[in-house]
């Protein structure tokens, strides 16, 4: 129950060294890679107006064909991209809010941090200060860095230091205030709201491509601060007081790890809306590939957590004929089964 | 792991001294706990009043009482009488049947987050009020049969899921938290699958709102929670599950048929309140916690509780409708004000511990 405690299941993993072959890794990595390019040639076929595979790639290269050249140029090459984007984005962040907090049940969706960055957002659009994409994106890094720092100080009061519950009471009760501030104040503007409604479960329709551009280099700046800390996230796994031994710089590691979480879930949330259970999901699927090194699971997380979710918006298209169904709410089904799972398993709840 | 919850509701449960019990019909009652329910009472009064008087027809507490009592058919007697009124007793009734029901939940459970709203069988019943009005069809009668079997299955897929070698409160509110948005994600599935009226009225109804509450449909859901007050009988077995399960079967309760009864009483206040209203969050959850602090009382006081509850759903619905540029629902104000309330609870415990 102490913070100083390892995390079980790692530490006991990381003890037995079960790690994978490198064969099972590339395996594993040959078998996400088909899934990405599937998900991908998917995520611009399917939709309102299906167009067969084959002809999606025709038109990417090169030969037009009128109509559904333009449906695949002007609407599903941007928001595929997106999809990456924010799908790379989100599974990082969860892997490095999981290897941080020591809580498998972590995600910057349950912890509050989207919600935060979404709040901002909102304050930011109603007083008129969200301008242009610089702005609109330093508002989601300030509001999802104040509450990441808000959760978790509130989650680790007291002695004991942050519990996995605490953490996820005080990111859920946080979550839902600031949720509601939000919805009250799209409510105040309808208007000026029209384009966040949609946006506010978390979807990929209609965005704005050109967000994208500004966002890439703090997406790339976050993947890359997480992919440098992997052997350092490996330390953290085995308690704070043992990465210290091994000469690791604790406090440098959490902070970094932050900034790059700022940076991650604010730009998904800036391109995407507030989208919860990718973070959740992606780090476990992908230990099951590459076991507990954290430095195989952020990079596969960045390949795997696309797939996940430009699946989920493919299948959000075709679910309710003719609107569409967020690609967050998607996400929501399939991933809350997963927190049950994860929650009923014995070593989770031994945390 | 359940230190956590069980700390907090340990620090909850904590009695204050000073309340002198006094005999009333049925039982001991303390005194305060009489104190508590007249002054949240008349506070309740007040704060009716000025909300009957508040509006684009301002009128003065003198006038409303006046409007309330004349029979000259003025037209500031229906402004109150058919047009605020209705609003306002359903807040009362509203919050006081979610505070019972949460009050119940949280004696049961012995934790102050094991409230209906937190596990979220609100969501569920709206879920199956859902189905009901887009299968059957719209209706005062399918939504709130739809909203109880949808609250109490989904009270039983969450204790069946939560369970595994004994209950941790724990995994009830993290189980709870997931089914919460799975539902939320169906619901919404349900609303644009919808026709296009239905979904409209649901999509208002879902906020959880008050604003467009209308005499029959208040008259009908106050009926159905009259129709629940027979489980109140089953209230001193509650009293008895509160000293633990071995303790209450050792003075004669049958602890398995009180508690399912007791389940399906605090269950059907929800549905019936969720079918009316559409599901408001946290005042399940904060009621029996405030009225527990006012009465100073070991366990959670029933009656305190609905007072509270009422106070509170009128407060949070004075808020939504004229504290804001706009009529927002009375849902967003008590999750803000709930989830707030989570937190400082949050923060007290980690300080106590």
């Amino acid at each position: 129950m102490t913070a100083l405690r390892p995390r079980p299941g790692i530490a006991a993993a990381t003890a037995a060294g079960e790690t994978r072959s490198p064969a099972s890794r590339a395996v594993g990595l040959l078998v996400v890679l088909v899934l990405l390019v599937a998900a991908v040639l998917a995520s611009l076929a399917v939709g309102a107006r299906a167009i067969p595979p084959l002809e999606v790639l025709q038109i990417l290269f090169g030969q037009d064909s009128g109509q559904n050249a333009l449906v695949v140029r002007q609407l599903r090459v941007p928001r595929t991209l997106i999809g990456l984007a924010v799908g790379a984005a989100l599974g990082v962040a969860g892997a490095l809010i999981q290897a941080v907090t020591r809580n498998p049940l972590a995600d910057p969706g349950i912890l509050g941090v989207n919600s935060g960055a979404a709040f901002a957002l909102a304050l930011g659009t109603a007083l008129g200060v969200a301008a242009g994409p610089l702005g609109t994106l330093a508002l989601a890094f300030l509001g999802a860095f104040a509450a990441s720092v808000l959760v978790y100080a509130i989650g680790s009061l007291g002695r004991g230091g942050a519990s996995p519950v605490r953490l996820i009471l005080a990111g859920v009760a946080l979550g839902a205030v600031l949720a509601g501030i939000t919805q009250a104040i799209v409510l105040t503007d309808r208007e000026r709201f029209a384009a966040m409604t949609a946006w506010q479960s978390g979807s990929l329709l209609d965005r704005d491509i050109n967000l994208l551009w500004w966002a890439l280099p703090f997406v790339g700046a976050g993947l890359v601060i997480a992919l440098a800390l992997g052997s350092s996230l490996n330390a953290i796994a085995l308690g704070d007081d043992l990465a210290a031994a091994l000469g690791d710089n604790v406090m440098r590691t959490r902070v970094l790890a932050v900034t790059a979480v700022m940076l991650l879930a604010g730009s998904a949330t800036a391109l995407a809306g507030p989208i919860a259970f990718v973070g959740l999901m992606v780090p476990h699927m992908v230990r099951w590939i590459v076991g507990p090194d954290q430095r195989w699971i952020v990079a596969y997380s960045v390949l795997a957590a696309p797939v996940l979710l430009l699946s989920a918006d493919v299948v959000g298209r075709v679910l309710v004929p003719p609107g569409e169904l967020p690609a967050g709410i998607v996400t929501a089904l399939i991933g809350a089964p997963v927190l049950i799972v994860l929650v009923r398993r014995r070593k989770a709840s031994e945390l | 792991m359940s230190v956590v919850t069980e700390g907090l509701t340990r620090v909850l449960a904590h009695p204050r001294r000073g309340s002198i019990p006094v005999p009333l019909v049925g039982g001991w009652v303390p005194a305060r706990g009489v104190v508590v329910v007249g002054g949240v009472g008349l506070a309740t009064l007040v704060l009716g009043v000025i909300a009957l008087g508040l509006g684009d027809l301002p009128l003065s507490p003198s006038e409303v009482v006046h409007a309330l009592f004349a029979t000259d058919g003025s037209f500031s007697s229906t402004v109150v009488r058919d047009w605020r009124l209705p609003r306002v007793l359903g807040a009362l009734v509203f919050g006081a049947g979610l505070a019972v029901s949460g009050a119940v939940f949280q004696s049961l459970t012995r934790n102050p987050l094991g409230s209906p709203d937190v596990i979220g069988f609100s969501t569920g019943a709206y879920t199956g009020a859902l189905v009901a009005l887009t299968v059957v069809g719209a209706g005062a009668v399918s939504a709130s049969v739809g909203a109880l079997v949808g609250g109490l299955l989904t009270a039983l897929v969450v204790y069946v899921l939560a369970y595994r070698r004994g209950m941790q409160g724990f995994r009830l509110i993290i189980v709870g938290i997931a089914v919460t948005a799975m539902l939320h994600a169906v619901n919404l599935f349900l609303l644009l699958r919808a026709q296009e009226e239905v979904a409209m009225a649901a999509a208002i109804w879902g906020a959880g709102s008050i604003s467009l509450l209308s005499w029959p449909v208040l008259v009908t859901a106050a009926v159905g929670l009259l129709l629940c007050l027979p489980g109140l009988l089953l209230v001193p077995g509650l009293r008895q599950l509160e000293l633990g399960d071995d303790a209450a079967a050792a003075h004669g309760v049958p602890v398995e048929r009180t508690r399912i009864g007791l389940v399906l009483f605090a269950v059907a206040l929800v549905a019936i309140v969720t079918a009316s209203a559409g599901p408001i969050a946290f005042v399940a959850l904060a009621a029996p916690q405030v009225a527990r602090r006012l009465a100073g009382s070991a366990g959670i006081p029933l009656v305190s509780s609905a007072a509270v509850g009422a106070f509170l759903l009128l407060g949070a619905d004075l808020i939504a409708q004229h504290a804001l540029p706009v009529d927002v629902p009375v849902g967003i104000v008590t999750v803000v004000l709930g989830g707030a309330y989570l937190l400082s609870l949050l923060i007290q415990e980690a300080r106590r511990r």
